[in-house]
């Protein structure tokens, strides 16, 4: 289901895209990161991942991937890997695809490059056009790049754990531009972390079939149908919509008009949910805070009356002051026309 | 975000508009700011597209670069740059008042008193966004190590004369953003997001736009309604009505728009080069500025929306009075700029790209001293951040009911009178806790002595208090508590204390759990004395640790 299309019959279209300046800078850099059979790129996963395994000389592996459909790009790439750690050199996989099972369907995963070291191990290498100033790169970037590899890890250790002698790295490369230019640089990334979050995560997602049987019979996402029927279908699956979600999900937008058409208080945020106790509704809250509604002995209840009297004292006194500052201005103003 | 500030969110979506968090403007802003709207290449660290410079809303100068990947084209962008932004710079680095600083004698260890110049006034740059901050470090940074060739006549790609000099002045100002409270650089909507909270969260907060749209929303429209508008509307041709405040342009743009349009430009470069005799290359020059053009006016139409709103948000924020401490504020930024003009004009390197240990912890204790006060500074200026802080326990209004003049038990007794107060608050004081109240504008200090037994429900409850803070209603008062208050200070050197410094029986007085000044912290040790933990003194390696100049390929690529 492709949900970008589906936002836009929806009325709230994704507001994603990418510019070609920056798919080209991509690109670019990652040719030419690759270029000459990874040399380069072996030399730099070398100095900082080398291990006491001898230097990759000038003829490292570089298995061909190619075949049909995803099914045997990754059936192709499990074999060369196979194959590469029987040879104990070093061996370069560029694009290899790798198969994910993601709530009871297979997802299909191509990182840049994994490196197979002579001594078994494998190591997964993510290339961005992101610069690396002064050896430090913009943190969230970073974390979204250790978060990628750390699905491939987790890809890559279901091929490792039917293969004799392979180990998968918990430190993935990160290859980057250099300050302004762009000569790549790397950097190690631990990704036990990410790794594991995904990991638990992966295990508690629903199953896309038990998400299925509880929609009632006829439900469809085809965009071809009217909006209508369309908002009812996707009104039929639950949505936890936060802020966090606009700037990954294509149907957040979609989902942000109903939660703000249901007044629930988590479009203001994650965080506002956890002040607020058991009240989730704008209109709940305002009225629990106006002494309308709830019960006094609630502590938020009781802290947001507190908070609505406070704040509307400090207003109160702030227009009183102002009040006081212009008529005293007409005052001295008046005086000085008499004059 | 304190609940204070989630009821004015919810109140903002209820009402359709943003609602006030502040009551006074706790921001300085200079009579001429200098407003720069950059835009980047997307995807490339240190190519700046183009950008709207100016202290005249009404006559923004626009700068343009027509093929960003081209290395003359962004140093000549940079030199146009520098020379828009240094004239202002420095048009401030000349009106110098006398000051005094206290310095410490190297040879004696004595304090003394040393007569400095100090900038009357400070150049203040305004950027439309958080990102737009980022932006000037990174391009600080970029320039900063440049070597023009009066530097260095070997230099390979010289740089333009003045590019290094705004870069380090672009890196002191972004270095300075990170400062609590500081002016000098201002985000717009970090400006706006102090002083409203909208009905949408601080990440939605973000977005000029959507922000003023909440403030400030055009005809009758809702805050809710106009923000998406801004957010997602398009016209015909795909592109937004509200284009990003960047400096990251919009992906429709730039595939729609400018990629045709510098393609075009480039083939014009091409053709011109290509061009054979005079009267060709006339031509073909013309097609060539024909497209430049066509660029310049593109990027100003995605330029200046963000123009105007910056300066439609600099006058929301001019209706709101300024808070009177954010003029002492002020006055450091002032010496943080006069400090830096010193180290330009004594010809000293420019900011290294690493700190060593004593810098950083500095600035890190610098931080934390401005953060602490600008929190105390803003809950004294305005009754509705003190809200915030009264809530939380921190402050409380009481009135006197009773002053009983006591002594200090030593030779030369100093007045210690003890202050009775009663009020509906629930601070949270333990035994001799400290409270601070501002008396001529200066801190006054006093101890908590215990809760007196005036109110028959909290007898007996001692030195713990009564009940937990924040659970009383403010508005039934039937709960008042009494409670006494030791004072300790600025009462003068006499035995009785100085005329109008003690609080007086049905005075209302504002007392503050938190201190009102911040001390700094203990003294770091000179650079040479850096203890190894802490890399050891820089002098050893200082040779290889002079900053050379970024390496340069021959390839004219980013």
């Amino acid at each position: 289901m492709d949900k970008g299309v589906l936002a836009t019959a929806l009325g709230s279209p994704a507001p994603f895209g990418q510019s070609q300046f920056a798919f080209m800078r991509g690109n670019a850099f990652e040719a030419k990161v690759k270029a000459d059979g990874g040399a380069e790129l072996l030399r730099l996963l070398y100095e900082r991942l080398g291990g006491g395994s001898p230097a990759p000389d000038q003829h490292a592996a570089t298995p061909d991937l190619s075949a049909a459909g995803p099914e045997g790009r990754a059936a192709r790439t499990a074999l060369a890997l196979r194959e590469a750690t029987a040879a104990g050199g070093w061996a370069l996989l560029d694009h290899p695809m790798l198969a994910l099972e993601v709530a009871g369907s297979p997802a299909y995963l191509e990182p840049d490059a994994v490196v197979v070291h002579p001594d078994g191990r494998w190591t997964v290498v993510e290339i961005k056009s992101f610069p690396m100033i002064d050896a430090s790169a913009d943190a969230a970037k970073v974390g979204a790049a250790a978060r990628q590899a750390a699905v491939y890890v987790l890809a890559l250790e279901r091929v490792a754990a039917v293969v004799e002698g392979a180990e998968v790295g918990h430190q993935v490369l990160l290859v980057c531009p250099k300050d302004f230019s762009n000569l790549p640089t790397a950097s190690v990334v631990d990704v036990r972390k990410q790794r594991a979050v995904t990991r638990r995560q992966l295990t508690r997602l629903t199953r896309i079939e038990d998400i299925a049987q509880t929609l009632p019979e006829g439900t469809t996402f085809d965009p071809a149908c009217g909006p209508q029927e369309l908002e009812s279908a996707v009104s039929s699956v639950d949505a936890a919509y936060a802020p966090e979600c606009l700037a990954a999900c294509e149907l957040a937008f979609h989902c942000r008009s109903r939660s703000r058409a249901e007044g629930a208080v988590e479009s203001l945020g994650r965080s506002v949910r956890g002040e607020l106790g058991g009240l989730t509704t704008v209109a709940g809250v305002l009225a629990a805070a106006a002494g309308k509604e709830g019960d006094p002995a609630d502590p938020t209840v009781a802290a947001l009356r507190r908070a609505a009297a406070l704040r509307a004292e400090a207003l109160e006194s702030a227009a009183l002051l102002r009040v006081g500052a212009l008529e005293s201005a007409a005052a001295r103003e008046g005086a000085a026309a008499c004059r | 975000m304190s609940l204070i500030t989630t009821l004015a969110r919810l109140e903002a979506v209820e009402a359709g508009r943003a609602q006030p968090l502040a009551t006074v403007r706790h921001r300085h802003l200079t009579d001429r700011p200098l407003v720069i709207v950059p835009l980047t290449t997307a995807g490339e660290a240190g190519a700046p597209l183009g950008a709207l410079v100016g202290t005249d809303r009404e006559a923004p100068r626009l700068l343009a670069v027509a093929q960003p990947r081209d290395r003359d084209l962004r140093f000549a962008f940079l030199a146009e740059l520098a020379e828009a932004v240094l004239p202002h710079i420095e048009a401030y680095a000349d009106v110098v008042e006398p000051a005094e600083r206290n310095e410490t004698d190297p040879a004696t260890g004595k304090k003394t008193k040393v007569e400095v110049e100090l900038c009357t006034d400070a150049p203040q740059l305004i950027v439309p966004s958080r990102a737009g901050i980022e932006f000037v470090r990174l391009l600080g940074r970029s320039m900063r190590f440049r070597r023009t060739a009066e530097d260095d006549p070997e230099t390979p790609y010289p740089a333009p004369v003045r590019v290094p000099l705004l870069g380090r002045w672009l890196t002191h100002y972004g270095e300075r953003a990170r400062v609590p409270g500081s002016s000098l650089l201002l985000a717009a909507t970090d400006l706006l997001n102090r002083h409203w909270a909208t009905g949408q969260s601080s990440l939605e907060d973000q977005h000029l736009g959507a922000l003023l749209a909440w403030i400030d929303p055009p005809g009758d429209a809702s805050g809710a309604e106009a923000a998406l508008a801004a957010e997602l509307a398009r016209d015909k041709d795909g592109q937004l009505l509200c284009p990003p405040a960047g400096p990251a342009t919009d992906p429709a743009f730039d595939n729609r728009l400018l990629a045709p349009a510098i393609e075009r430009y480039d083939r014009a470069r091409q053709a011109l080069a290509a061009a054979e005799d005079g009267l060709t290359a006339d031509e073909r020059l013309g097609e060539l500025s024909k497209a430049e053009r066509e660029i310049r006016s593109l990027l100003a139409r995605v330029m200046l929306p963000t123009w105007d709103r910056v300066w439609q948000g600099l006058d929301l924020l001019r209706e709101l009075p300024e808070g009177s401490r954010a003029e002492d504020r002020w006055t450091r930024d002032r010496w943080s700029f006069t400090a830096h003009r010193d180290r330009v004009s004594s010809g000293e390197p420019p900011q290294p790209r690493r700190d060593d240990a004593v810098t950083a912890a500095q600035k890190l204790a610098s931080r934390e001293t401005a953060q602490a006060q600008l929190e105390a500074q803003e809950a004294l200026d305005d009754p509705l951040v003190l809200a915030g802080r009264r809530l939380a326990g921190e402050a409380f209004l009481a009135d006197v009911t009773e002053v009983e003049m006591a002594y200090t038990e030593s030779k030369r007794p100093s007045p210690r009178p003890l202050v009775t107060l009663r009020t509906d608050e629930r601070p949270h004081l333990g035994e001799r806790t400290k409270v601070y109240r501002s008396l001529d504008g200066k801190p006054q200090t006093a101890e908590f002595v215990r809760y007196a037994s005036g109110d028959p429900g909290d007898e007996g409850s001692g030195e713990d208090g009564p009940g937990d803070s924040g659970s009383g209603g403010s508005g039934s008062g039937g709960s008042d508590v009494v409670l006494v208050l030791r004072i300790m200070d600025r009462m003068g050197r006499g035995k009785e204390p100085a005329p109008g410094s003690l609080p007086e029986p049905g005075e209302r007085i504002t007392w503050t759990l938190f201190e009102h000044d911040q001390r700094g912290g203990p003294k770091l040790p000179d650079p040479e004395e850096t203890p190894w933990t802490h890399g050891g003194p820089p002098g050893a390696n200082a040779a290889t640790r002079a900053e050379h100049p970024d390496p340069v390929t021959p390839e004219d690529l980013l």
